[in-house]
């Protein structure tokens, strides 16, 4: 792809992201009372259903075969390859958030790990005690001030946020990776995501079971659950709200 | 009884209950980490004591009840809805829901086998204190579950817990208001509900 095109690309979805944070805003009042935003529920729901099906006819049954099948430190490896190849991404994310600590620390992964952990198939630098690191441009629009959005159920993707859909879309074209030589570079991580993706579907399938299939409304669980981690994840959630216990009327319980 | 003495005996009224509670302070930064240490020895306990499913899910129950303050989480799980619960389905409820509870989040302490829960740190939060532990399973990054302890039944209790700041209670909540919209708001259907899936 001809290095012309990226910046292009990366100013539309920037203005794409305000667009998107523009048209959809909750009512501060409304979010501190701990209400979902979900203007857009009808089709989200259409989508959750799909992607159900998706996931019980295709992606759950890949899933645990996959994992049966692969040893565990094999599932393992696949997916600290998949982590590696998303380092490079996340440096750049970090330098947009000034967060200079943890693109140094998205560097030394992604350095240590491509050599001495076999192009990523090993993850050496936890063992250097190179911290975590986790970050994307939902993140990186959410330090420059852009507000959650609406919630979204994205297809084969799941729960999403208006802000986050538009990371997910930016981080996908700006993969610095796609400016290697090799144009292959570009489908190794989405086959490599894709795998990750079915390990972490195979390993936590109990649980996700649970959410997908055995509670009495699946969409409204999955969109709780995902809003509340990715607030906590981003430090974007209110201190813990909670009802006082000394006020709540639990006579007769 | 005149206006003026009125308004003083009230105003003592108010001290005295203003200052009752912090007279009554019982929960302290230490009670509470020791209350949920001690929970999770007992959890470690059960997990290792590999019994049968469903006799790990009665200790579960029993490890809910002494721990958790049950009326308390099943108030706010029926929410507003309790409002117009007879005593009765109250009482029910809580019962169903005890079980309901025991068997769902059992069944996902079953990931826990090898893993621990280490008390990280107390902090106090208006009236009640928020412990923080860090769970480390077997072949996943570690995570943060946070416990709510209050003393408001007069003996230290947790009433909530979040796990990676998804809020249980909350979670609960949803999902037993979608129950009771498929049963059309009947709070019966829904006790048999969660029997069943008890």
């Amino acid at each position: 792809m001809p290095l012309m095109l990226r910046p292009i690309k990366f100013v539309s979805a920037l203005i794409l992201a305000a667009f998107a944070a523009g048209c959809a805003t909750q009512d501060p009042v409304a979010r501190a009372s701990g209400e979902v935003f979900d203007p857009y529920e009808r089709t989200n729901r259409t989508i959750h259903a799909f992607n159900r099906g998706v996931d019980r006819l295709a992606f759950r049954p890949a899933s645990k075969g996959y994992v049966k099948i692969v040893p565990a430190p094999m599932v393992t490896s696949f997916s600290y390859f998949a982590e590696n190849l998303s380092m490079p991404g996340q440096m750049v994310n970090a330098l947009l958030q000034g967060d200079l600590r943890t693109a140094g620390n998205a560097f030394s992964r992604f350095v240590i790990n491509s050599t001495v952990g076999f192009a990523g198939l090993a993850d050496p630098a936890t063992e250097f005690q190179v911290p975590q690191v986790d970050t994307d441009f939902g993140e990186t629009l959410h330090k420059w001030g852009v507000g959650e959005g609406a919630y979204v159920e994205l297809p084969l993707l799941g729960p999403s946020t208006s802000r986050d859909a538009v990371g997910v879309a930016v981080d996908f074209f700006t993969n610095p990776l796609g400016y290697a030589e090799q144009n292959t570079a570009d489908n190794i991580t989405i086959y490599a995501e894709i795998v990750r993706r079915m390990g972490d579907r195979g390993n936590y399938s109990d649980t996700i079971d649970s959410i997908l299939y055995e509670s009495a409304d699946s969409y409204a669980q999955s969109r709780l659950i995902y809003l509340q981690n990715r607030r906590f994840e981003l430090g974007d959630g209110e201190e813990i709200q909670e009802i006082d216990p000394f006020e709540l009327n639990t006579e007769g319980f | 009884m005149d206006r003026r003495k009125f308004l003083t005996g009230l105003g003592a009224g108010a001290t005295a209950l203003v200052a009752a509670p912090q007279a009554l302070w019982a929960l302290t930064e230490n009670s509470a980490s020791k209350l949920i240490n001690s929970l999770v020895t007992d959890i470690n306990r059960v997990i290792d004591s590999g019994k049968g499913e469903n006799a790990m899910f009665r200790d579960f129950e029993r490890i809910f009840q002494r721990y958790s303050d049950t009326s308390y989480i099943a108030a706010y799980a029926l929410g507003v809805d309790g409002r117009r619960a007879t005593s009765a389905q109250k009482k029910a409820f809580s019962k169903a829901f005890q079980g309901y509870i025991s068997r769902k989040y059992g069944k996902r302490f079953r990931e826990f086998i090898g893993g621990k829960l280490e008390v990280k740190g107390v902090k106090k939060v208006k009236k009640w204190y928020e412990v923080s532990t860090i769970a480390y399973l077997k072949g996943q990054s570690p995570f943060e579950v946070t416990f709510l302890v209050s003393d408001r039944s007069g003996r230290d209790l947790f009433f909530n817990m979040f796990i990676e700041g998804v809020n249980l209670l909350l979670t609960e909540r949803t999902e037993i208001g979608a129950i009771l919209d498929s049963k059309k708001g009947d709070i019966d259907a829904l006790i048999a509900e969660l029997q069943r899936l008890s």
